[in-house]
């Protein structure tokens, strides 16, 4: 190595302009994209959980016949019925699971520590991670829709202004689950504790929020409860997308209500960005 | 580059560094100034107050007291500008490794204005031959190399290596010194942390030692404890084998009168020089004796 490989530090970087928080930020994307599909454990849980799950209540439930909207109305399978709720879980997942856990481990481990002494934004952090989401969920959704279509003979919709809707939906309830994934990763004490604390909660949200159970067949408060929660909203805007016009009799107000869908995801959405902003530190700076 | 220049301003200035827990004061009143250009080591042993009073000044941990500035700013207020301008060796991360060497490198060089070739930190580090390997499979002394090399990608003007050499072999450690003081001579002000005396007098301009949270020495490295610290010791027995000890300037006068007095062979002769060690474990036992006696006076 000789003197003029490592050029000099020369003071101040006068006229050098550093790199914007939001090119940073879209670099930090690809890294955490890489990162995100080199990690065995996160894929499984995350990004392929909900596949595993419709194979599963294909399977389970294929006996039970098909699911009816009402009396001799015409029906739809049992697959066809938990489309929307799986795509509603996968944006949760991908989500608040996904980063809630991977934030909390980058806390415990250093990454964060490491981060916050170079001049990387908590901004660009930010859109990183919810770009990483952002690409993990639409390669989620798109392989399960496919999956739907060919492996499960699922039929999807034709009509354009059904794929408009899923796509406010989706975009609303990725970005919110993102945000809440940000705010919900201050939680956990530690990395090792996070997977634990975490996944419960959802757990239990994605029971009364009608993605493992018909949301039309649990008790009115329980339903009262779910509609305090996104995940409930993002159901909803999903089943409005891919069930038959006639499934919206069983819906809590006999309609599809996708401007209460809006404005519910909204304010979440609202509600993760002040969480996580405020929320969010590289590291603990008074300990 | 010329440090003539720059010097005016210290690269670090701290005045009465307070940080306190509770009742504790981990760090206990600290002064001290580092000049641009400068290699400062600070010594002590574990639990002084060394990686609290570095983490202090890299903007990690917020002071309970006195003043501080660094690169002329604050530490506890540095914005992103500030950050781009220092590099930060922690104590070894532990981070999940999906990366390899060269990715995780490259885009640390992406965070700063005007970085250092990626491929000339991995060469400068040793890496080469596992730029292309994961993270998570390095061995501990490779990925303390590499938190090396993601301190300097930066091209930073202030360095600051908390016990950078743990874990290494002797030849890493040789190799590593080498590579400090190259980045000495380009101008980049460090400031280290270690145990090793050895590295301290090897690295540094000067040493600082820390004990209990107080700087008990601050010197050139060869000047530590003074000059007192630094007189020869003989040692002997008496013809009644009782052990004798003097510190002298003159131990050659010395052994020749005390062969003449006892007329034969002085048994177990030794003149001994203190080493840098000697003189630190003395500063340590001193200081320590000293903390236990204000604690008996206190209770």
């Amino acid at each position: 190595m000789s003197a003029t490989d490592l050029t000099t530090a020369t003071g101040p970087a006068a006229g050098i302009r550093r790199p914007g928080r939001l090119s940073l930020g879209v670099s930090r994307i690809g890294y955490e994209v890489k990162s995100y599909f080199r990690s065995p454990d996160a894929v499984f849980f995350t990004f392929l959980f909900p596949f595993i799950m419709l194979g599963i209540f294909t399977a389970a439930f294929s006996s039970a016949g098909d699911i009816q909207p009402a009396p001799g109305m015409e029906g739809i399978s049992v697959g066809a019925y938990y489309l929307p709720g799986l795509l509603a879980a996968g944006m949760l997942l991908s989500g608040v699971q996904n980063l809630a856990i991977d934030i909390a481990i980058e806390k415990g481990d250093g990454t964060l520590k490491r981060l916050g002494g170079t001049p990387l934004s908590p901004v660009s952090y930010f859109i990183g991670k919810i770009g990483q989401v952002f690409v993990t969920g639409v390669l989620q959704a798109a392989l399960l829709l496919l999956a739907a279509a060919t492996i499960f003979g699922i039929a999807l919709p034709t009509e354009p202004e059904k794929w408009v809707t899923f796509a406010w939906v989706f975009v609303l309830g990725v970005g919110t689950s993102a945000l809440l994934g940000i705010a919900l990763s201050s939680v956990p004490r530690s990395g090792k504790s996070a997977a634990a604390v975490v996944i419960p909660i959802l757990l239990v949200l994605q029971f009364i929020s009608g993605v493992y159970l018909q949301f039309y067949a649990l008790p009115e408060w329980m339903q009262n409860v779910a509609s305090l929660f996104p995940l409930k909203w993002m159901a909803q805007g999903m089943r409005a997308v891919f069930l038959p016009e006639d499934f919206a009799v069983l819906e809590q107000n006999g309609a599809w209500d996708l401007g209460w869908v809006a404005v519910a995801l909204l304010a979440w959405l609202v509600i993760g960005l002040v969480l996580s902003r405020l929320t969010f530190r590289w590291i603990r700076r008074d300990a | 580059m010329d440090t003539t220049s720059t010097s005016e301003a210290p690269a670090v200035s701290i005045r009465g560094l307070r940080k306190q827990y509770g009742d504790v004061a981990a760090v206990d009143g600290i002064d001290l100034d580092i000049a641009r250009g400068e290699t400062f080591a600070l010594l002590g042993p574990n639990g002084a107050g060394k990686s609290t009073t570095i983490e202090i000044l890299e903007g990690y941990r917020l002071r309970t007291g006195g003043d501080a500035s660094v690169l002329g700013v604050d530490p506890a207020r540095g914005g992103l500008e500030w950050k781009s301008r220092i590099g930060i060796v922690l104590q070894s991360g532990t981070e999940s490794g999906a990366m390899t060497v060269r990715e995780q490198l490259a885009h640390f060089a992406g965070l700063y204005p005007h970085p250092r070739d990626v491929d000339e930190v991995i060469a400068a580090v040793g890496l080469d031959e596992k730029a292309r390997t994961r993270i998570a499979k390095l061995s501990g002394g490779q990925r303390r190399r590499l938190d090396v090399a993601l301190g300097i990608v930066g091209r930073p003007e202030l360095l600051f290596l908390d016990e950078p050499t743990t874990g290494f072999d002797p030849e890493a450690r040789r190799e590593f010194w080498d590579l400090i003081r190259e980045l000495k001579r380009e101008g980049t002000t460090i400031l280290l942390t270690t145990h090793y005396l050895d590295e301290a007098a090897q690295l540094g301009d000067r040493a600082g030692i820390i004990i209990g949270g107080k700087l008990v020495d601050v010197g050139p490295v060869h000047e530590l404890g003074g000059a007192e610290a630094r007189v020869p010791i003989v040692r002997w027995r008496d013809r009644d084998g009782s052990p004798r000890e003097t510190r002298t300037e003159r131990p050659a006068e010395l052994v020749a009168s005390v062969a003449r007095e006892l007329g034969t062979e002085p048994a177990e002769l030794e003149v001994i020089r203190p080493s840098l060690e000697d003189i630190y474990l003395d500063l340590v036992r001193a200081a320590g004796a000293e903390t236990r006696e204000t604690e008996e006076a206190r209770a």
